[in-house]
């Protein structure tokens, strides 16, 4: 049933006659190009050359190019090929694939070295336009929330309490969790090293202030940034695929106010209560450990702790949440603004915006930290 | 089965359909549903919006799980099938889905390719060459192969998966809708296109469509889908002089009259 594509050649004078045999079709192509260029090789020396299709037993559009591409490549080398005793159907198959060539893509040769320079112009502009883009977006989405302050009755409220589930509820186990964790494993380093100078009360202070004014807000955010700022830019990146966000633009829907201001109000509502709960959760791991590790109950914890801490310290962390929160609403609708249309690029712009925004928590934050110590807060 | 004095029996059938349940959750879709597709035939396939057509063809696929009966492809039932066996048959069918569901992040070219390097051990210059020669064969200006389909137009987006879909030189192809969206002339040389296909590469067409020009034109049988069964399959004079009332709306209202009297 399955036989082989044959290529047998006889020679008259200078004639050549190929009588090919077998199925000539894709799932023998290796067969099929050996016996196309054995069928060329022996036609050297010849001037004429009489290929017989009547015994093929299966030709597909594989098959039938390569044929064709043969007699092609005969008739280059000045000889006279011709196709004899093809059936019907594979004549019109012939007649349908006919070879011809196929423009080369032009191969560009670059050097390495033009390469590199390249690629890095290349990321200097794009941080320069991703710079302006979202200074110019900050621009609309605040315009956007002037608009919708000045005519409240336009203000989406259903999207901004869906949002904010999404956001801040659904993301309350988990952030309390890490948070709790991180307090417990700071307030174990703090007593350990503490030790040694028998500072050991002092990992009260360390504890407070720390997870106070750095750690939970950092680690919401970067919490925040990976779970809700990767599903924006994922949400609105498809939507931007499949053309949703024209639409919205067509029906004189604003996409900034339909989509991005809820989510942005979402954000900037729902990580300060998440920092919130973060400081708490972090300050009862630490108090915990403090207490089963470092031997100090709870009553000279918290004692201890409303010395250490003043409400600037709880406020300092507080007021940056906000700021972050804005930082990554940005960046990830940006992003998501920015996707074309492969699946490839939606994937692009994720990495890119959970990167983008987590490395602009810790600028922002590190801006702040500057700010709080020039002002003495 | 639709009692027809035809001599249909002797023919060989590529695909059978007996009894074919599907439904979602509370809803039966298609139920007791019977179908024959001849080798070598074009099969135009029929029926109201939502009647099921592209599950029916899901359910071929086996994208869609089925409640019952059987379906046999090549005389073999797809039920019964090791995964291997199952590889051999889904090499020799060619799928055209709606959209093109071509791979976003190829090329045209690449994407003819996907299935020619899975399968076939082809040199380089095989590769490229068959696969420029099935984007011509489509009609697509060669231009169009180092292309990304977000960068296509629509028609373009059909030609290309059709394109993919031939890659394999495949016996059976699904074309589900695929003249939709493509303007009149465009929508003709497809069909004749398709027409030569089948000629030359003995292809059974299984073709899903709403246009009528190409049930006149290409399709030897046409197999009309409703309430969930076949009301009607044979060739077109048949469906014409059927009394259901959808065939009737179907194939004598304003669109189809313009239609057949044009031809």
């Amino acid at each position: 049933m399955t036989t082989e594509p044959n290529a047998s050649t006889e020679q008259a004078g200078d004639e050549i006659r190929a009588a090919l045999a077998g199925r000539w079709v894709a799932a023998a192509a290796p067969e099929v190009e050996a016996q196309a260029g054995a069928l060329l090789a022996a036609a050297e020396g010849a001037r004429r050359v009489i290929i017989d299709l009547s015994h093929i037993e299966r030709l597909d559009t594989l098959g039938a190019w390569v044929l064709d591409r043969t007699r092609h490549e005969l008739g280059a080398k000045g000889l006279k090929a011709d196709f004899v005793g093809a059936r019907a159907e594979h004549r019109i198959l012939l007649d349908e694939v006919a070879y011809r060539g196929f423009a080369e893509a032009p191969v560009v040769r670059h050097s390495r070295l033009v390469d590199f320079l390249v690629d890095i112009g290349k990321a200097v502009v794009g941080t320069g336009r991703d710079i302006a883009q979202g200074t110019s977006f900050l621009g609309e989405v605040v315009a956007g929330l002037v608009r919708v302050a000045l005519r409240p009755s336009r203000f989406r409220l259903p999207a901004l309490v869906h949002q904010l589930e999404q956001v801040a509820f659904r993301g309350v186990p988990i952030i309390t969790l890490i948070s709790f964790l991180v307090g417990c494993i700071v307030a174990q380093q703090g007593i350990f090293q503490l030790q040694r100078f028998g500072a050991q009360p002092f990992v009260v202070d360390l504890v407070g202030i720390l997870v106070l004014r750095e750690l939970a807000v950092l680690l919401t955010s970067i919490m925040v940034a990976g779970r809700s700022g990767s599903a924006f830019t994922a949400e609105i990146g498809s939507m931007k695929m499949r053309e949703e966000i024209d639409a919205l633009r067509v029906m004189g829907l604003d996409p900034v106010e339909v989509l991005i201001i809820p989510r942005v109000l979402a954000l900037i509502v729902g990580l300060p209560i998440l920092t919130f709960l973060s400081s708490m959760a972090a300050l009862f791991g630490g108090g915990l450990v403090a207490w089963i590790y470092g031997g100090i109950s709870p009553e000279i914890f918290l004692a201890r702790l409303q010395g250490a801490i003043a409400m600037s310290t709880f406020l300092v962390g507080l007021i940056k949440a906000p700021f972050m929160a804005l930082v990554i609403g940005l960046i990830a609708s940006l992003e998501g603004l920015a996707v074309q249309g492969s699946a490839e690029s939606l994937g692009r712009q994720v990495t890119s915006s959970v990167v983008k925004s987590i490395f602009m928590v810790i600028l922002v934050d590190g801006l702040f930290a500057m700010f709080f110590a020039a002002i003495n807060y | 089965m639709p009692a027809e004095a035809m001599p249909e029996s002797d023919r060989e059938v590529a695909i059978r359909i007996r009894d074919l349940e599907v439904g979602f959750g509370e809803k039966t879709i298609m139920k007791g549903l019977d179908l024959d597709v001849y080798r070598g035939e074009i099969l135009g396939f029929v029926g109201a919006s939502g009647t099921g057509k592209s599950v029916l063809t899901r359910a071929i696929l086996g994208l869609v799980p089925k409640r019952r009966g059987t379906i046999e492809v090549f005389g073999e039932n797809l039920d019964e099938l090791t995964p291997s066996s199952r590889k051999a048959i889904e090499r020799r069918w060619g799928v055209l889905f709606q959209h093109g569901a071509l791979f976003s992040s190829l090329t045209v070219k690449q994407n003819v390719q996907v299935p020619m390097r899975e399968y076939l051990d082809l040199s380089e210059r095989l590769l490229d060459e068959l696969a420029m020669l099935k984007i011509e064969m489509v009609g697509l200006q060669p231009d169009a192969a180092e292309k990304r389909p977000a960068d296509l137009s629509g028609g373009m987006i059909k030609r290309a998966a059709l394109a993919r879909a031939l890659a394999l030189d495949p016996e059976i192809v699904f074309l589900d809708e695929p003249t939709s969206g493509l303007d009149p002339i465009g929508a003709g040389e497809f069909d004749d296109l398709i027409a030569t296909l089948q000629k030359t590469l003995g292809l059974t067409v299984f073709m899903v469509t709403h246009d009528l020009d190409s049930l006149y034109s290409v399709c030897d049988r046409v197999a009309a889908l409703g309430d969930g069964k076949i009301i009607a399959a044979g060739p077109i004079e048949t469906l014409l002089a059927s009394q259901h009332p959808w065939l009737r709306a179907y194939f004598h209202g304003k669109r189809a009259r313009a239609v057949a009297g044009g031809v």
